[in-house]
């Protein structure tokens, strides 16, 4: 014969096509009474084997004072440090001489979720969120402003703490 | 005469939607088993269940392109899923599904066709599917459709054959091939045909493996070498003809494992059901008591498909050839000695005494296959231990 396969001697119970497939037979009926894993998406977002994790870096969220005012005293410093110059950022003055950002808009398309936003702010103002659902309908609706910002509602990263690496 | 026409012609229809609304509820069932056996839910959003799941597969496939490949023989391309999708609904005609039902103008067998020769009719027809499958592969004009196409017509004559000598037995015990009377014989005997005639059935569940295609066997469409074989270059409703002369062929395959070997639309155990006259009940119950068992066997179609591994071609053949032809052809020789012996020399009729002499008869013989089938050297390596 043309192909030659090469066999391996075994013993019997290794070869034994009726063994084998009567063991696979009993394993899979067994796999069909057993609990699925499957989580039921839209209903079901998390489980008890399986949630978002609070250092999770999603879409940002802006922090408001008691007044409901963003914290946000326009220093610069995320803007600075966005790694993908994401954020844009017009600070302004009022007349008692507190700053105050006149415009502040996040591209979340150009963001790479770094949150070094979160870890720079001397206000802990401007957070990533811990959230994951931002479909939309056109494009231009995924450059937050102040107001949208402020309005999110989910919960923040706690990011990661050095000083507590494993989250304990 | 025209109560016949008409009770026909109601049967037909039955029937036939019956078929096509099963079949769309198989491909779901199969989908969720095998979602099920792999810690998955499976499709379970179309309604409760995923029960129009189907249904939806069913629009999508009407409203799809449909494309054409330039070079292929366009009217055998448009011919070859009629071919393969008629005979495998063709073949369910003959099969009894429920006791005679009573009606105010006669008793209506619950069979589509009595035929005298209802068994030899499914040979003939069922075999006439690969002419579907033959045709799709050579009228793509595609490399890997043709050697799905080849393959198929290999397998399906090989193991053809393995099919056609297992049921000789059948045939002997029952001395008709009508398929009302196989069904009635084993009433009579209190013992379905599994008894008697245990390896005969062993043989048919593994040939109608290899003659719906199904995994273990599925080497015309094995989607890893051939990409899927045959059906490669069709799509929409051509490629769904496909799918449903698959499924409707399981169909048959089951419902004719439950009539010869388990008794048909027999209830177990009764004697109530074949004796005395017809009525509503009985045919409902009846009818209920067929479905049940040709469930059984479509669940383990699917419950093998997704447990065992694809056979190596060459392991195909051998499987067929050196095993299953032999094994057939040794099975009805001592089967019709036995016979012989019990009829002829013991002067038995077919009855109780004889399916359970029979059955033990089976038993040693079935011992001794599993015996040698476990030594494991059936279906390895096609080269021997020393040329390696």
């Amino acid at each position: 014969m043309a192909i030659g396969v090469k066999v391996m001697k075994r013993p019997t119970q290794q070869t034994s096509y009726l063994r084998a497939t009567l063991k696979g037979m009993a394993l899979t009926f067994s796999h069909l009474l057993r609990p699925k894993v499957t989580m039921q998406y839209p209903e079901e977002k998390s489980s008890k084997d399986w949630t978002l994790s609070s250092r999770w870096r999603g879409t940002h969220r802006m922090l408001t004072d008691e007044q409901g005012r963003a914290k946000c005293v326009a220093c610069g410093l995320c803007p600075q440090i966005c790694p993908a110059n994401c954020i844009k950022l017009v600070p302004g003055e009022d007349e008692e001489g507190n700053r105050y950002p006149l415009i502040y808009e996040i591209d979340e398309f150009r963001c790479i979720f770094c949150g070094y936003c979160q870890e720079v702010c001397p206000e802990e103002a401007i957070h990533v969120g811990v959230h994951y659902e931002n479909s939309e309908y056109s494009r231009d609706r995924f450059v937050y402003d102040l107001e949208r910002l402020t309005a999110q509602t989910h919960p923040v990263s706690t990011l990661w703490d050095p000083s507590d690496p494993k989250g304990e | 005469m025209s109560f016949f026409l008409i009770a026909s012609a109601i049967k037909v229809f039955v029937v036939f939607n019956l078929i096509m609304v099963g079949v769309a509820l198989l491909t779901l069932f199969e989908r969720r088993v095998c979602a099920w056996m792999q810690d998955r839910l499976g499709p379970n959003r179309v309604g409760p269940q995923g029960l129009f799941q189907p249904a939806a597969d069913g629009l999508k496939n009407f409203l799809k392109e449909e494309t054409s490949p330039a070079m292929a023989d366009k009217a055998l391309f448009t011919l070859a899923p009629i071919v393969s999708f008629v005979p495998a609904l063709l073949t369910f005609g003959v099969i009894p599904f429920a006791s005679p039902l009573p009606t105010k103008w006669g008793v209506v067998p619950m069979v589509v066709a009595d035929l005298p020769v209802g068994f030899l009719y499914i040979l003939a027809i069922s075999s006439l599917g690969v002419y579907g499958i033959v045709l799709a592969g050579w009228a793509s004009n595609n490399k890997y459709a043709l050697l799905g196409g080849l393959r198929a017509s290999a397998q399906m004559i090989s193991y053809e054959i393995a099919l056609g000598m297992s049921t000789i037995a059948v045939l002997l015990l029952a001395g008709n091939v009508t398929l009302s009377q196989v069904i009635a014989q084993q009433q009579l005997a209190h013992a379905w045909f599994i008894v008697p005639l245990t390896l005969s059935f062993v043989i048919f569940f593994i040939s109608a493996f290899a003659e719906t295609n199904r995994l273990p066997f599925d080497l015309p469409e094995a989607e890893g070498e051939l990409i899927a074989g045959y059906h490669t270059e069709y799509s929409a409703m051509k490629f769904s003809m496909f799918y449903i002369a698959e499924y409707s062929n399981m169909v048959t395959a089951s419902a004719l494992m439950a009539t010869l070997f388990f008794g048909g639309w027999d209830i177990p155990l009764t004697t109530w059901d074949s004796t005395g006259d017809p009525s509503v009940l009985k045919t409902l119950l009846t009818l209920v008591a067929f479905g049940a068992k040709t469930f059984f066997f479509l669940f383990t179609f699917v419950w093998v498909r997704w447990t065992l591994p694809r056979f190596r071609y060459d392991q195909l053949m051998a499987l067929g050839w050196k095993v299953l032809l032999p094994l057939a052809l040794v099975y009805t020789t001592v089967l019709a000695v036995a016979i012989w012996f019990f009829r002829i020399q013991l002067g038995w009729q077919y009855g109780v005494g004889m399916a359970w002499a029979l059955g033990a008869l089976n038993l040693v013989l079935l011992i001794v296959l599993v015996f040698w089938l476990d030594r494991g050297r059936i279906v390895s390596g096609s080269v021997p231990q020393e040329a390696v």
